[in-house]
């Protein structure tokens, strides 16, 4: 790998970042544009937990991952401390994977 | 005017975001020191880490260049699992769209964890903001040390999974996305995107099952003209 190829990635992913602002600042969102662009914010943001959860390149991550995730996730909808879902989803699959679960 | 110097109001996104960088900052060093495991110069992992600051885009050009696949083939793999920021910068793009620095900065430094802090301040658009940069500041320096410890450790890769960090990510994600589940049409959309995500991930490329996920947008159509009506 070159120099030009670290510049070219950076500019790439840069122009990717670039691009939602700048589709933002050319229309005048309304109050339902405004909700719905938070939506699929939300959407990606959601689809990026199950996928991560899941699959590791694309084929099943096995099942402490996915558990400590789901940790994670209960803790959260128990209205835990960010810290605390975190920290709990880690050491639960972490643990999980000292005691030889996949 | 309250003291700018003392967070006290936003105390828990200081927190937050520091214990997040720690997971961050171990994740740099593994990329660091895989590349340089690999046989590259130091300056490249570092470059790519100061200048991309994109954590999977880096991983899976490395991962691609590595495995023999070629430069380009390596850059289309960082800049398609990328392009899950297109929808961010929609979200959060007018919380840095001020002055030209602050556009630049702003764009360079949107991340899924700044994306999510940032909405999870709901309408509160100053604490949005201070979420914002708050979080992508300290993810910033956290993950270039990572990347420059993982370098200088040369041989030494510490594997993140050991520590469940790759379960920490979605768990902090799913903290951060479920005060926004409480609109109906919302929880709707996420609920049918993760499904349309999860059935299409073991046959896209990494980057895109997130992008079909916006599908799921559609499991609301039908409501929106009842529910405009009503307001």
């Amino acid at each position: 790998m070159t120099m030009a190829a670290v510049l070219a990635l950076a500019v790439g992913v840069f122009l990717v970042r670039l691009a939602g602002p700048v589709m933002r600042s050319r229309i005048t969102v309304s109050e339902r544009a405004e909700t719905l662009m938070k939506r699929s914010a939300i959407v990606v943001l959601g689809a990026l937990v199950v996928t991560n959860a899941l699959f590791v390149d694309g084929g099943f991550a096995g099942w402490s991952l996915p558990a400590g995730v789901a940790v994670g996730g209960l803790l959260a909808w128990r209205r835990a401390p960010v810290l605390v879902v975190v920290i709990a989803a880690a050491a639960t699959t972490a643990l999980l994977r000292l005691a030889g679960v996949a | 005017m309250s003291p700018r110097f003392l967070p006290e109001r936003d105390r828990d996104i200081y927190r937050d975001a520091t214990a997040m960088s720690i997971g961050i900052c171990i994740v740099g060093v593994s990329f660091g020191a895989l590349a340089t495991a690999a046989g590259l110069p130091w300056w490249i992992p570092v470059g790519m880490s100061l200048l991309t600051y994109a954590a999977t885009s880096q991983f899976a050009m490395l991962a691609v260049v590595l495995a023999g696949g070629g430069l380009i083939a390596g850059l289309a793999a960082g800049v398609l699992v990328h392009l899950r920021h297109i929808p961010y910068g929609l979200a959060v793009g007018d919380l840095y769209w001020g002055r030209w620095w602050t556009r630049l900065l702003g764009t360079f430094m949107l991340i899924d964890q700044s994306t999510a802090f940032a909405l999870a301040a709901g309408a509160d658009r100053r604490r949005a903001k201070t979420a914002y940069w708050v979080t992508t500041t300290i993810m910033f320096v956290a993950w270039n040390a990572g990347t420059l410890i993982g370098v200088l450790a040369g041989g030494f890769i510490p594997d993140p999974d050991v520590f469940g960090l790759d379960a920490a990510f979605p768990a902090l994600l799913i903290a951060l996305v479920l005060p926004s589940l409480k609109d109906r049409d919302t929880l709707l959309a996420v609920l049918a995107g993760a499904a349309v995500a999860v059935a299409t991930a073991p046959f896209l490329p990494t980057g895109l099952p997130v992008l079909v996920a916006l599908l799921g947008l559609l499991a609301t159509w039908p409501r929106r003209g009842r529910k405009a009506a009503s307001e």
